[in-house]
């Protein structure tokens, strides 16, 4: 079948995303929009070098982020490479955090179908409630778009009770017509949520890729009636960029989607930002890094 | 933390109101003639009020006949020195003027937002931004005027009296001074009377920037200080910016007087969309085509016009996209949509609209709550709307925008041409070809392709038909301004 792509207009849809970067954040919007991204982060950390130690770490600073302010609240998913997941769902047990697993060869999803399921598989066994998955990028730019949806609807099967997350890697897409394109694939192939980035390519959640994907979704909700989330990964570092992802999804989607249940940014370096300006929205002075534990 | 009280945190922007702590307003202003404020011959004092909340911002002296002859005189004065100053240092001049403009940018914006109602991020980002990048441009002009017209020998006009209107105060004095000073010609502008503050603030910088007394004169007033200046002895071209009506009675006015002319008069432009367009991108330029300055443009894409294939998707995305714009107080930075810009003018939006819904065409007004006090109207969309309803037909000059479809490409151009006016033009579709196939056909002196009210210094605008004749704007802008002397 030829693809047929839908129109996107790259230059319209950067003016808007970047017009809406220019709404003003301040004093309890700005208190109240830093609690609110910060349940919405998936605290994520994927390293070779992860330890069951590092992970117990960033665990603990996910259900507690700042004990000395205790309004903060806890994240909503820790993200780690399936080998961590055990260890995360112990540390998190009973806690409401939820643990994330990327899977299906993470993250250029070179592998075959088989050690994508068994990956997944995996990764659900040992415990994890979320599976972030990516999609073959060979596939879709080959212009394979039943492989595309086949994949994400084994793996969605393979994720049983676990929410699924396809990351569309829309760095690697070309344009934002296939962002869009992709978008919709994976929707319709029963992904739970759709995802930027992998947080390994050149670029991840610019706010012009975060708007198409949300359009996308606002599009797919009036014609199915099923609602998928978002998750903004790749690039978000700080919190103007966080509250920025915010207000695109409050213009775009509604007030509905400004839940956990339906928007996540994913990061790491960037909850450190958070707390540091909320501390800044209540001393009245900004702190440094050193104020809050690393991980 | 449970979910629970997670997703119970409540997100809305507070209000982020811009500070005017750093404005300071004069309580009264006189007529900037000669290089000074100086009393008008017959004492007559105006209030300026800010359109959001009906309070005065300062009394403003209205320019009678005497004051402009005095300005006229002092202008004459001024004119051959400085068309004979070196081509550099007059551009030296627009770019101090320019650079001062940036300077106090965010004052021009607040005292433009207070003045006229328009919401404080366009005045930021819009108005006073591109009312400095003209100056620079015909700063960058001044010393090659004759590139400019492909001439061998260029001179200035002389005298020019320039009126200007409320929508884009400074911008529109920008536009108008900017080029006439470059060519070496001096200028009176008359700002409208309800906006007259920052081209007040303007004659401010032209001092600051140490002007040669006489280079530019500033004369607030109404009607018949403009009626005035038209009739003036000693004028040599007059540009006038506003309603077609008063046009015609300039141009009038003017017949059998060697003064030129230039017009830019109303418009009822079209907005073509497509079926094949990006539709989230074109529904961003419709908004921004009738919603932008509350929709006060004299190019605002007022008569929408798409393809019946997508018509119902269009309007429906539009309407739901319109739910979301934010009306209310200009001065914060988070407000879309700002107060109409004086009582009289939201009367004559008020009594077009209800024609459109006698007429039998469906109106829809977002729900909105506005403040008690000023002058406000929610936007608004009509559909079931005929070519022949006067909503179709006639400028309203507000955030009322009225949808018609078309079946074809031939029929889109044909009724975006069925119209008295010409000034702009959107055309939405994915297509380049077809793009600059209608962009060719239609008889509209801008015609924004994927965009709509982007401004440029260095892009000509005018119009066609009653719309007007002359263009501002690059190098055609210098035309209305010089004489080909060889």
């Amino acid at each position: 079948m030829i693809r047929r792509l839908a129109h996107v207009d790259r230059v319209g849809i950067e003016e808007r995303a970047a017009e809406l970067g220019t709404r003003s954040i301040k004093t309890t919007a700005k208190q109240q929009g830093i609690r609110l991204a910060v349940s919405m982060l998936d605290l994520t950390t994927l390293e070779g070098a992860d330890t069951p130690g590092k992970v117990r770490h960033l665990c603990a600073k996910a259900v507690c982020p700042a004990p000395a302010m205790p309004e903060i609240p806890s994240v909503a998913a820790i993200c780690v490479y399936p080998a961590q997941v055990a260890v995360a769902h112990e540390a998190l047990a009973g806690t409401g955090v939820r643990t994330a697993s990327v899977a299906t060869g993470f993250p250029a999803g070179q592998v075959s179908l088989e050690a994508k399921l068994r990956d997944t598989a995996d990764a659900v066994a040992a415990g994890a409630d979320e599976i972030d998955m990516v999609i073959s990028r060979e596939a879709f730019l080959a212009g394979d778009d039943a492989r595309v949806q086949h994949e994400i609807a084994r793996i969605k099967d393979a994720c049983g009770d676990a929410h699924l997350k396809v990351i569309l890697e829309t760095a690697e897409l070309g344009s934002y017509e296939h962002v869009r394109h992709a978008s919709m694939l994976a929707m319709e192939a029963g992904a739970d949520f759709i995802k930027t980035s992998t947080g390994k390519a050149s670029s991840g959640a610019t706010p012009g890729v975060c708007l198409v994907m949300l359009e996308a979704i606002r599009d797919y909700a009036d014609r199915s009636g099923r609602v998928v989330g978002f998750k903004a990964a790749g690039g978000v570092s700080t919190s103007k960029a966080a509250l920025h992802r915010l207000v695109l999804v409050k213009e775009t989607l509604g007030d509905d989607w400004l839940t956990p249940e339906r928007f996540r940014i994913g990061a790491s370096s960037v909850l450190n930002d958070l707390l540091l300006q909320y501390a800044k929205t209540e001393t009245g002075r900004y702190g440094r890094s050193e104020d809050f534990s690393k991980e | 933390m449970s979910t629970e009280t997670r997703t119970s945190i409540v997100w809305d922007y507070a209000p982020a109101p811009e500070s005017t702590d750093h404005v300071r307003l004069a309580a009264r202003y006189g007529l900037f003639i000669d290089g000074d404020f100086r009393e008008p011959a017959a004492p007559r004092y105006e209030a300026s009020v800010n359109p959001a909340t009906e309070e005065p911002l300062a009394e403003v002296a209205w320019a009678g006949a005497e004051d402009v002859a005095r300005a006229v005189d002092a202008a004459r004065a001024a004119q051959p020195k400085w068309a004979a100053l070196p081509e550099l240092e007059r551009a030296k001049y627009l770019f101090r003027i320019a650079r001062l403009i940036q300077e106090r940018a965010r004052e021009l914006a607040v005292v433009e937002t207070l003045d006229g109602g328009k919401p404080v991020r366009e005045s930021r980002d819009v108005d006073i931004p591109l009312a400095a990048a003209h100056f620079f441009h015909y700063a960058g002009w001044a010393d090659k005027l004759r590139y400019g017209v492909n001439a061998r020998e260029v001179a200035p006009l002389g005298v020019v009296g320039q009126i200007v209107p409320w929508n884009f105060p400074l911008l529109m004095a920008a536009w108008k001074l900017a080029p006439a000073l470059a060519c070496g010609n001096t200028a009176i502008l008359k700002p409208a009377e309800t906006t007259p503050l920052t081209a007040l603030l303007l004659a401010e910088i032209c001092r600051e920037a140490e002007l040669p007394p006489g280079v530019v004169s500033i004369l607030p007033g109404d009607g018949e200080t403009g009626a005035a200046l038209v009739r003036a002895p000693g004028i040599d071209k007059i540009a006038f910016t506003g309603s077609t009506a008063v046009g015609r009675d300039i141009q009038a006015a003017l017949a059998g007087r060697p003064v030129k002319l230039t017009l830019e008069l109303g418009g009822k432009s079209a907005n073509i969309v497509f079926e094949d367009a990006a539709l989230d991108q074109a529904v961003e330029g419709i908004v921004n085509g009738i919603f932008f300055n509350q929709g006060h443009v004299c190019c605002a894409g007022s008569r929408l016009l798409v393809q019946e294939s997508v018509l119902d998707e269009a309007v429906a995305r539009l309407w739901r996209r319109m739910g979301r714009l934010r009306v209310g107080d200009p001065l914060d930075k988070n407000t879309d949509v700002g107060a109409i810009n004086s009582a009289e003018q939201l009367q004559r939006i008020e009594a077009l609209v209800a024609a459109g819904e006698s007429e039998g065409a469906q109106r829809r007004t977002i729900a909105c709550e506005v403040p008690e006090r000023g002058y406000w109207f929610a936007p608004t969309l009509f559909t079931d709307v005929s070519p022949a309803h006067r909503i179709a037909v006639e400028e309203i000059f507000g955030p009322v925008v009225s949808v018609l479809s078309f079946r074809t490409q031939a029929e889109a151009i044909e009724k975006a041409n069925n119209s008295r006016y010409g000034l702009a033009a959107g055309i939405w579709t994915d297509k380049g070809a077809k793009a600059f196939e209608v962009a060719a056909a239609l008889r509209a002196g801008v015609v924004w392709q994927n965009t709509y009210n982007h401004f440029d210094p260095t892009a000509a605008f005018g119009g066609y038909k009653e719309s007007g004749f002359g263009r501002e704007g690059g190098p055609a802008g210098l035309r209305p301004y010089l004489q080909v002397v060889r």
